[in-house]
């Protein structure tokens, strides 16, 4: 008699849905952390070029207890959030009426893609002429900055809607105002907030240039102030802001698109 | 009230200049209460010309309108063929659509729009997406949102056929049932003559290049329970009939694909 055999057939695309416990990502940043202060510690790097953590953050509490930080950090996120609400919300505007309206994206779209490649610093000097040096300016910049990557997505977001649900909603009595709210406007938005998310990133950009170039308060004012005194633990005390401020915008991003696309 | 399909045609200009009609001399009409199918084999220009009369496209030629008594705007109620349910909306939200865009009362939606999901059979779906429905969930889903608005005329097109074998002969049962108790005039297309037969009081039998009304067919046997033994026969015949003013057409419309 043959032996009989058993082959027991595994799932062999076990990979796709294997789960990862949240701790491994937290022990990958406690990782990183360590082996910097350990360089440190070690002398590896003089400390002038790369601070250990541990002395970033001593310098770092002292911004904080001064309240230095604090202002600094107010400064930059008024700034960041006043240009960075503008440029959404007018991006969003301009995008849906040259996506619905046939006659507004002949006249405006190539003007649109005229300007979107300027790199939008190259006119802070201009727009301090336009409007002084005080908030305006890098707000103004920050708007534009984030006005043009959002106009274009929410365009191809509006331009990629299905046109049989406007038929749909036409059908069932829908005028022109609100198949834009109803069906263009939330079948354009995953594609916006693509935008949103690359704006984020521009908008954070642009506030240090500007803050660089041309601010007594922010973070980006700051870094460069301890810079040029060769402080490096509070240059980048500041470094770790800025990262903090793009991953909460990141995180606020995410959290809104969850709520306002509830049906992905 | 009685729709009317006046003499319609419709030409299509292609890339190359090259005029293609897909409707001539197209005269029929949809009296009150009644269920007309259209059949053809595909490209025939059975979507084209509902469509036309669902208000979606412009005839070349000739006149779709609403004949009686009444003065107000006759409203529509179209089932698609790809469903087009909002993916954003839930199920609920979706079926009230038309009554909302007509200014109904909160209260009205509810009621309105409660009892045609219970009619459809989606009653406990209300809150659902229509990403999280089956395909035939999802077009009980658009049929619901078409009987909301209780049109004056009601078109489908091809509503099941994206559904499967066993689905669809489900759903023309529950539809022949609905029916019964909406009784709206309806104007149906479909390729599948036995849904034909089962469905209509009259086909009309499209040919092709152009499409042209070939034959109308009334289908005398009662409205519920075709299938049943006793009609056998005829139903059979009744198909025979349609498959044998088609076939030649069907033909070709493979060679040409
Ligand atoms: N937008 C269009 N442009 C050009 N030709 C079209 C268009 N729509 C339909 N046609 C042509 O008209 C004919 C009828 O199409 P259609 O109404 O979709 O057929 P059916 O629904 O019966 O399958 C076909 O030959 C098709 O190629
Ligand atoms: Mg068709």
């Amino acid at each position: 008699m043959e032996p009989t055999t058993k082959k027991v057939i595994k799932n062999r695309v076990a990979f796709l849905e294997k789960q990862i416990p949240g701790y491994v990502s937290v022990a990958g940043i406690v990782g990183l952390l360590v082996l910097w202060e350990l360089v440190c510690r070690l002398n590896i790097v003089p400390p002038l070029f790369l601070p250990a953590p541990s002395a970033i953050i001593m310098d770092g509490w002292q911004l904080i207890s001064s309240g230095e930080l604090f202002k600094n950090f107010m400064a930059s996120l008024y700034r960041i959030l006043g240009g960075y609400a503008i440029g959404a919300v007018f991006g969003i505007l301009v995008g849906l009426m040259l996506g619905f309206s046939k006659r507004a994206d002949a006249i405006f779209t190539p003007i649109v893609y005229a300007i979107y490649p300027i790199p939008k610093i190259a006119l802070l000097p201009l727009i301090i002429l336009w409007f002084g040096i005080g908030e305006m300016p890098k707000v103004a910049i920050i708007a534009l900055g984030v006005f043009f990557p959002v106009l274009i997505n929410t365009f191809s977001g509006v331009k990629s809607v299905d046109p049989i649900l406007i038929k749909a909603a036409v059908t069932f009595g829908s005028n022109h105002v609100n198949v834009i709210r109803k069906v263009i406007l939330p079948g354009a938005l995953p594609t916006i907030f693509a935008g949103l998310k690359l704006a984020a990133g521009t908008a954070l950009l642009l506030l240090v240039s500007a803050e660089m170039i041309a601010a007594q308060y922010g973070i980006g004012a700051m870094v460069l102030h301890y810079g040029n005194l060769m402080i490096t633990t509070k240059l980048m005390a500041g470094v770790l802001i800025l990262s903090l401020l793009g991953l909460l915008f990141n995180r606020g991003l995410q959290w809104l698109e969850r709520i306002l696309i509830p049906w992905k | 009230m009685r729709i009317v399909i006046d003499n319609v045609e419709k030409r299509f200009g292609d890339a190359k200049k090259k005029e293609v009609t897909a409707l001539k001399n197209i005269n029929f009409s949809i009296e009150e209460q009644e269920f007309v199918v259209l059949v053809g084999p595909s490209g025939c220009g059975k979507s084209t010309l509902l469509n036309i009369v669902g208000g979606l496209l412009s005839p070349s030629q000739g006149e779709v309108y609403f004949e009686g008594k009444q003065d107000k705007d006759p409203t529509l109620g179209i089932v698609f063929q790809e469903i087009a349910l909002l993916p954003w909306r839930t199920v609920y939200q979706n079926v009230i659509y038309g009554l909302e865009e007509r200014g109904a009362s909160k209260k009205e939606c509810q009621e309105i729009g409660q009892h045609y999901i219970d009619m459809v059979g989606l009653t406990g779906f209300e809150k659902a997406y229509p990403k999280q429905l089956s395909g035939g969930m999802k077009q009980r889903a658009g049929i619901a949102r078409a009987l909301a608005v209780e049109p004056d005329l009601l078109l489908m097109d091809e509503p099941f056929s994206a559904l499967d074998a066993q689905t669809r002969t489900i759903m023309q049962e529950e539809l022949l049932t609905i029916w019964n108790r909406t009784k709206l005039s309806t104007l149906y297309v479909t390729h599948n003559i036995q849904e034909a037969v089962y469905l209509a009081d009259r086909v009309i039998v499209l040919s092709r290049h152009p499409g042209e009304i070939k034959e109308i067919i009334k289908i005398d046997l009662p409205r519920m329970g075709r299938d049943q033994e006793k009609y056998r026969q005829q139903f059979e015949r009744y198909s025979d009939q349609i498959w044998n003013l088609i076939r030649h057409d069907a033909q070709a419309a493979i060679k040409e694909a």
